[in-house]
């Protein structure tokens, strides 16, 4: 396959950033996504040029690490998957593809289409855990949990943190994230007894890393790799209000 | 009670108040075209007339009507306030998007929908909520007792192309930001399960954002109508 790329090529966070093309002749439909970075990233090297940053580390959609605006969506325009996931075949011979960084305020670009994410770890720190020790994985067998409300969590709980719902989300927002951290542990025996606290504290990192608000797009639904159900935003709402009402933080 | 301006100021706390007062005027629809269908009455305009005279004398509805522009007021600013927010968010824009592909029309443009709704109740409001205030307005007398005659106004600006046009096109923007924002006031306040979203959802497409448009529309149309004598 033939392949034009438009890539966004920025040295640091401070540089200005422009799309340069590139032109990839020997393209299998089989390669992935990231298989023809590498590619591309082998030519550049023999050229002497500096070649294309990325993150990406498992390759199997599961780490959460790749993150490129393809042809204006979010990993692509398959549902359901991560970058990696993301195959040759999915595109035609002589395509023109654009490849951004992510883009948001809470995500500056490190270099090409690296940004830092850490304003989710951030959020987590802010309460997305259980505070106590709850035993190592056999005493969590101990504490019976209904099939439903365990596949509930689970749903949740698939979040890998890749921030593809920010870079969809026409208003930055990280509505999608936080709702899939605040709803595993709020729906879990486990988790419940710090459920509000940590509802009020998530949102309130959540705003102060600078994310928009939510519009209710759906857009971070669909381009979520793990297609996380916008029935979570309705939870952290739920349990964001309750715990306002409720909570001893006066 | 700083926990309280600290909840309104939230990113979250910001959208419930877009959802309570966007919920509030979606009340005063249905009021406002169930009382407006007695236009369709062929009686001269005196029913109009004698509900135009109880809603702008009778205490409740007058506190109401106060509560009602507050909210109006509230909604945009805060809209406002949301999408200079939201822009700020990414202040480095992508070169190249396809938000078609992963979300509705309507749900994206909420604020250019709701500018043209800001500007049709202005002049909505210039037209006849001013002029039955604050006159000139001429009078109409039922059983020896005056009322002022709104529905001649009414007669008046509908006999306007352009007039009756401006209002079809802001009742198709009523549409559009009623089919997204029906259901997303609920889903703010967490109001989201299966045993009502779907009864939500079939209200806010096919009531509010089909229904009650199509009915406040043909108001207009069926005046213009009447003036340029096609319906008698």
């Amino acid at each position: 396959m033939k392949i034009n790329l438009k890539v966004w090529r920025q040295k640091n966070g401070n540089a200005a950033g422009k799309l340069v093309d590139y032109k990839l002749d020997n393209i299998s439909p089989d390669m992935s996504f990231l298989e023809m970075f590498d590619v591309l990233n082998d030519e550049l090297m023999h050229k002497g040029e500096e070649p294309v940053a990325f993150d990406h580390d498992c390759r199997e959609g599961i780490c959460g690490m790749c993150s490129m605006y393809i042809n204006g969506r979010a990993h692509g325009p398959q549902t359901g998957a991560t970058t990696c996931q993301l195959h040759m075949r999915s595109f035609a011979d002589g395509d023109t593809i654009i490849v951004e960084p992510w883009r948001a305020r809470a995500f500056p670009v490190i270099k090409d289409l690296m940004v830092d994410r850490s304003a989710f770890d951030r959020v987590v720190q802010s309460g997305g855990y259980v505070s106590v020790n709850t035993g190592s994985a056999r005493d969590a067998n101990e504490t019976l949990i209904p099939r439903t409300i365990a596949d509930e969590a689970m749903d949740a709980a698939q979040c890998i943190g890749c921030g593809a719902c920010v870079a969809a989300c026409k208003n930055a927002s990280a509505m999608l994230f936080v709702a899939a951290k605040v709803s595993h542990l709020a729906v879990l025996p486990q988790g419940q007894a710090e459920a509000s606290i940590r509802a009020e504290r998530m949102v309130a990192q959540m705003d102060a890393e600078g994310f928009g608000a939510c519009s209710f797009t759906g857009a971070c639904s669909v381009e979520c790799p793990k297609s996380i159900s916008l029935d979570h935003i309705a939870r952290l709402n739920r349990e964001y209000l309750g715990a306002k009402i409720t909570s001893e933080a006066v | 009670m700083s926990w309280v301006t600290q909840t309104l100021a939230s990113s979250l706390g910001r959208k419930v108040i877009m959802s309570l007062t966007g919920l509030f005027l979606c009340t005063f629809l249905i009021v406002h075209v169930a009382g407006n269908l007695q236009l369709f009455k062929a009686d001269g305009g005196r029913a109009f007339n004698e509900y135009s005279y109880f809603m702008t004398h009778n205490p409740v509805i007058m506190t109401v009507s106060y509560l009602l522009y507050t909210s109006i007021v509230v909604h945009a600013l805060m809209a406002l306030i949301l999408t200079r927010h939201n822009q700020a968010s990414r202040p480095v824009k992508y070169a190249y998007q396809r938000p078609e592909a992963n979300s509705p029309w309507s749900s994206r443009n909420m604020g250019i929908l709701g500018t043209v709704l800001l500007i049709f109740i202005v002049i909505h409001m210039r037209t006849f909520w001013y002029t039955m205030h604050f006159g000139p307005i001429p009078m109409a007398e039922y059983d020896g007792k005056e009322y002022k005659d709104l529905y001649k106004i009414v007669l008046e600006a509908f006999s306007n192309w352009w007039y009756v046009l401006f209002y079809v096109i802001a009742m198709g923007a009523l549409g559009y930001h009623m089919v997204h924002g029906f259901k997303s006031g609920f889903q703010t306040l967490g109001l989201r399960h299966k045993k009502y979203t779907p009864l939500i959802e079939f209200l806010g497409v096919y009531v509010f954002s089909m229904l009650i448009p199509a009915l406040f529309a043909a108001m207009p149309v069926y005046f213009f109508l009447k003036h340029v004598g096609v319906i008698g």
